[in-house]
């Protein structure tokens, strides 16, 4: 590799050497944190390269057009630009995708959503880039955009696999109790807007060529190994002359899950021969990443007189936008979930994912649970109202437990303490008062409301969410550990998102070989196998797992050599604080004397598996679940339609904690993610063109939107089959935050507000009882 | 390119005289973001925010000289924020602390956005702005100077020095609507200022028309009928006729951060809340 030392070594991984050994279930610190507070970590937009030149891509202003010219030549005759080049320069697979490849590189005579990539530049500058981008000549004729995705099935064809990405027919128990008179029904339609990921770190990476025809990628991502397949058959190379680095992840959440400028980068560097960085700004990263999957949903919910779920049926439509990515494993996880975390013996659930000109969607965490779980969660409360219940006493006696049956018709086998967390949170003690501060107030530093203007509500709700990926997938992870000269060295091609991985590790180890001389390899996809994806809520399990086995099996290898070389039984020996015990006479060498000779073990971690849904939607396809509770107090100023949220409790199911410092800053982040969907994240979307791709108006929750989150309790009921017996715990807190935020806005303002986010003008300007209306001025 | 770092008045000035159409830089929190969307070209900058004159405050009598180097930090805190209340207000909505470090009121004039949160408290206090050029110095009442949206009076080769208000004897308020509880841009705003000696009531609106809206009618109403001489009350027909013409003078467009139904109705809320809280008595106001 040409030049590699300028690139900026992005050493997430390694950790100090001189710590204590940090054990499962400490507070370890992340080697990552102050570096990433001072500002010394290094992003993908870091990446740097003396000989680089940079790369911009040319994307679609409409959201549905044919291309009818298209004329690259004036770009290539700008001084300082290197390349421009188009769908004809792609050697192999035009198309990728995760799921199918359906998605152009770069686009051929159609584009099907504003944003996509038509042509793109390598040049001596940004602005060079920039000026080569303008200079491409592009004839587009616009074609009407499909962006109802109500009509998408029934529409001509906006693409050759057709406007339908899956449908799922689940059909569960005795089909006929819908007749019944003895039964209450509550029914409902509810509407998810497009949340997006909001991560910090735009995509940016950094394509080296390798002067043989191969090509070494440094890019943020979430899978390096499912990013290379994809890059090295679009690049029409086996899989080995594509060599995947992980760079410095500025957060992910789903949005790294899928390819943006990887192929680009690398047919720019093959062509150029030189390195090619390239970097979205803020607007194009809203254009170059999937979005979470805006959703309508029908619901009818059936309880007998008693409060005892009877059936629910439910109609989801997802709008996957214009290209598959993950829309049918989302929709798969929706339809499942469905129901949330409640015995329901019959059920008829239709989910549909379709097409449309509207930007493409994917994984978001949470995926696909976190729509559903708004409906059902609203729905409950409907019921419980209906019925004269309270919404937790109905949640409880509708509760999951282990031993259940899905409506997909699998039994939970593992843990699933979905009453206990249910009454941690909902019993834990509230410590919301009013506020002094006028700024505390729906409004905020706006300082609209006075006390008298502002109404008070509260809601529970729960989340229901799979663990690892589903439906037959053969999911694995590959770790190694190597001991040498008391130095453990752990290569996993895991990528650390923020998850805190590079925590854990340290924590494993220090856990199974008793020791802090730790150093983690940079995640790569050379010599060593794919870890998965970091999404799934799947890390901890799958590559920590694959981790702790490679460790045990390493300690044996070695405990075993070192028996044998004294003829003990190797069951007498044992590694503590670096040494090795339990030999004769109190001997006990040093972990360095015992490895100058060293110890190596690979292992390849596999989840227990997994079946695809049969025609009726049934079938044992997850591996595990997780539930979640949170409690919100929300201050609502009606008459402006402003939201405060006061209080944010929390209880979830975790297995085991592992890092309660992780496990909380995990609850914190998820929740503000909820939040953020249910009072003011969307990726607003007109006629198929996004109108705020800008975080000016992609507005994120700051400090005065996000109350502290309580943690009422962390249950642990360790999970069979689980390393350590700890659940994913990243997906829930985004889950049910959202229906219990908007929950308790529903019972300050007795508003139906089907739709999140839900806006000012949806509170303020509703059909409102009058009594409720504005104080008047004193006369 | 070039960037001129002006450490005094006059060498901005003249910098300013030899290119004339040089970009200039204060705070550069709206600049920044311009040039970094690729929207804005800077082939010659000035940079201004360390010039002396720029900065800081000064009263002569009734009247106040704020520097167009002013940042909002400065002007939310301190004595400056007991004279002008509103205004201090207005400019502890901008972003973030961060920003209000930075950010210059000369800025958010020059900026002239219809969402710029100074510039409602501005036309209600009948600001004037205080603009140099090398050959010149002139002073344009605030609707004179922000002409449109985005778009001011100044001519190639001026800067603005200042911005020249009055000291007024009277409640002020100024209340911001955002769909976030801060560093939000405004979806409407309204400032009120109450002057009792001169018995006249002044309200203008931001973020519901293309420049900051006064809502004249409203104003002249509320001045006819408070009870001047009493306890300084409106009674309640009154106030919601007021309000009705508060909303009526509004001039909104739809776009993703509102709607036309939802920034006329918020402006109403905001002068009946306004108004409310200025002429409440001392015991009322403790209890809101
Ligand atoms: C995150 C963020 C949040 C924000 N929130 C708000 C908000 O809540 N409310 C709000 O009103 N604004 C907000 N803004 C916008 C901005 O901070 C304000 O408009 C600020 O007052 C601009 O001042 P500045 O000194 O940074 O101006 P600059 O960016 O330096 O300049 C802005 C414009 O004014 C011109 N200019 C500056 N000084 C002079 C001068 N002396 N003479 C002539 N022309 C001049 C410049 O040429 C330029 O056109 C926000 C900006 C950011 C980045």
């Amino acid at each position: 590799m040409s030049g590699v030392d300028a690139i900026v070594d992005v050493e997430v991984g390694r950790v100090g050497m001189d710590a204590p050994a940090s054990r499962i279930g400490d507070d370890a610190p992340r080697p990552d944190g102050v570096p990433k507070v001072t500002g010394d970590f290094a992003f993908s937009s870091d990446l740097w390269h003396d000989r680089m030149l940079w790369g911009g891509t040319l994307r679609s202003p409409h959201p549905s057009a044919v291309i009818r010219h298209l004329d690259v030549g004036p770009a290539l005759a700008l001084a300082g630009v290197y390349a421009a080049l188009t769908h004809e320069d792609v050697p192999g697979s035009s198309t990728y995708g995760l799921e199918r490849a359906d998605q152009p590189v770069l686009a051929d005579g159609v584009v099907r959503y504003e944003g996509e990539p038509v042509a793109i530049v390598a040049a001596d500058h940004p602005a060079t880039a920039r000026r080569a981008l303008d200079a491409i000549v592009v004839e587009y004729e616009p074609i009407e955009a499909l962006v109802n995705s109500e009509l998408a099935e029934a529409s001509e064809p906006i693409h050759p696999d057709g406007n339908v990405f899956r449908r799922i027919h689940l059909r569960h128990g005795d089909q006929t109790v819908v007749g019944r008179s003895d039964l209450v029904s509550v029914e409902g339609i509810y509407e998810v807007g497009m949340q997006d990921q909001a991560f910090l770190g735009p995509e940016s990476g950094m394509a080296v060529p390798d002067g043989d025809g191969g090509v070494d990628l440094h890019v943020a991502t979430q899978w390096l190994h499912a990013d290379r397949d994809q890059v090295a058959a679009c690049l029409g190379l086996p899989s080995d002359r594509v060599r995947l680095s992980l760079a410095g992840v500025g957060g992910a959440f789903g949005a790294r899950e899928d390819l943006s400028l990887h192929v680009h980068l690398c047919l720019l560097a093959l062509r150029t021969g030189r390195p090619v960085k390239m970097s979205y700004s803020r607007e194009e990263s809203f254009h170059g990443h999937v979005h979470r999957h805006p959703a309508r949903m029908w619901y009818r919910h059936y309880a007998n007189s008693v409060g005892d779920l009877v059936r629910v049926e439910a109609h989801l439509l997802f709008d996957g936008g214009a290209y598959a990515s993950t829309s049918s494993a989302v929709l798969a996880n929706a339809t499942c979930f469905s129901t949330g975390p409640y015995r329901v013996p019959s059920a008829e659930v239709e989910g549909v994912a379709v097409r449309t000109n509207n930007p493409p969607c994917g994984a978001m965490r949470g995926f696909g649970a976190v729509q559903t779980c708004f409906a059902h969660e609203a729905q409950m409360d409907l019921l419980a109202d209906a019925l004269g219940m309270d919404p937790v006493a109905l949640r409880r006696r509708n509760a999951l437990a282990t031993g259940d049956v899905l409506i997909t018709g699998q039994r939970v086998t593992g843990s699933l303490p979905v009453v206990e967390v249910l009454d941690a949170c909902a019993g834990h003690p509230s410590a919301a008062v009013r506020p002094e501060e006028p700024m505390a107030r729906p409004g905020g530093a706006g300082r609209t409301a006075d006390a008298d203007h502002v109404v008070r509500g509260e809601a529970v709700a729960l989340g229901f969410k799979n663990l690892m990926f589903s439906e037959g997938f053969d999911d694995s992870s590959e770790a190694r550990c190597e001991i040498r000269d008391g130095v453990v060295t752990i290569t996993s091609a895991c990528a650390e998102v923020g998850q805190g991985f590079v925590t854990l590790v340290r924590q494993i180890v220090g856990e199974v070989l008793g020791t802090s001389e730790v150093v983690l390899e940079p995640a790569s996809t050379v010599g060593i196998g794919s870890a998965g994806s970091t999404s799934a809520s799947r890390q901890t399990w799958m590559s920590g797992g694959a981790v702790q086995l490679a460790c045990e099996a390493a300690r044996s290898d070695l405990l075993t050599r070192i028996a044998g070389d004294y003829e003990v039984p190797a069951d007498d020996l044992s590694l503590v604080d670096g040494q090795v015990t339990g030999l004769p006479d109190g001997y006990s060498p040093s972990l360095t004397e015992a490895t100058g000779e060293p110890v190596v073990a690979s292992v390849v971690h596999r989840h227990a598996p997994t079946v695809p849904l049969d025609s009726d939607g049934q079938g044992d396809a997850h591996v595990s679940f997780a539930v979640s509770a949170h409690r919100a107090i929300v201050d609502v100023d009606p008459d402006l339609g402003l939201v405060r949220v006061v209080e944010l409790t929390t209880a979830q199911d975790v297995g085991r904690i592992l890092n309660p410092r992780q496990a909380v800053g995990q609850l914190e982040g998820g929740a503000a993610q909820g939040v953020g969907l249910a009072v003011m994240e969307e990726v607003q979307v007109e006629g198929g063109r996004i109108r705020n791709a800008s975080f000016t108006d992609y507005l994120i929750p700051t400090a005065l939107d996000m109350p502290p989150v309580e943690i009422a309790a962390l249950v642990e009921q360790p999970e069979p089959g689980a390393p350590f017996g700890a659940k994913g715990i990243g997906e829930s807190p985004t889950i049910s935050s959202t229906p219990a935020v908007v929950g308790a806005i529903r019972s300050a303002t007795g508003l139906a507000l089907p739709r999140v986010p839900v806006r000012p003008e949806d509170i303020a300007l509703a059909d409102r009882d009058p009594v409720k209306s504005s104080p008047e001025v004193a006369a | 390119m070039t960037a001129t770092i002006a450490r005094t008045l006059d060498e901005a000035c003249a910098a300013l005289a030899d290119r004339p159409h040089a970009v200039v830089l204060a705070g550069g929190t709206d600049l920044m973001v311009e040039a970094n969307r690729g929207g804005r070209d800077m082939e010659d900058v000035v940079v201004v925010d360390r010039i002396p004159e720029l900065r800081g405050w000064a009263q002569h009598g009734g009247s106040l000289r704020i520097g167009a180097c002013t940042t909002c930090a400065e002007i939310g805190d301190g004595e400056l924020a007991s004279l002008v209340p509103a205004l201090a207000q207005a400019a502890r909505t901008v972003g973030s602390p961060q920003i209000r470090n930075a950010a210059t009121i000369g800025g958010n004039l020059g900026t002239a956005s219809p969402a710029g949160d100074t510039l409602p408290v501005l036309a209600a206090l009948d600001a004037e702005v205080e603009v140099r050029s090398a050959s010149a110095s002139r002073m344009l009442p605030l609707h004179d100077f922000v002409i449109g949206p985005k778009a001011t009076a100044l001519e190639p080769g001026e800067l603005i020095a200042a911005v020249h208000l009055p000291v007024t004897d009277g409640p002020q308020e100024f209340l911001k609507v955002g769909v976030r509880n801060a560093m939000v841009i405004s979806v409407a705003s309204l400032a009120l200022v109450v002057d009792r000696p001169g018995r006249n009531v002044r309200i203008a609106l931001g973020s519901v028309g293309p420049v900051p809206i006064r809502a004249v009618e409203a104003e002249v109403l509320a001045a006819e009928r408070i009870d001047w001489s009493g306890n300084g009350i409106l009674d309640s027909e009154v106030v919601e006729r007021v309000c009705e013409l508060v909303a009526d003078a509004a001039r909104p467009i739809d776009d993703h951060r509102g709607t036309i139904a939802y920034r006329r109705h918020a402006v109403d809320v905001l002068a009946r809340r306004s108004l409310r809280r200025a002429l409440a008595s001392e015991e009322e106001r403790n209890g809101l």
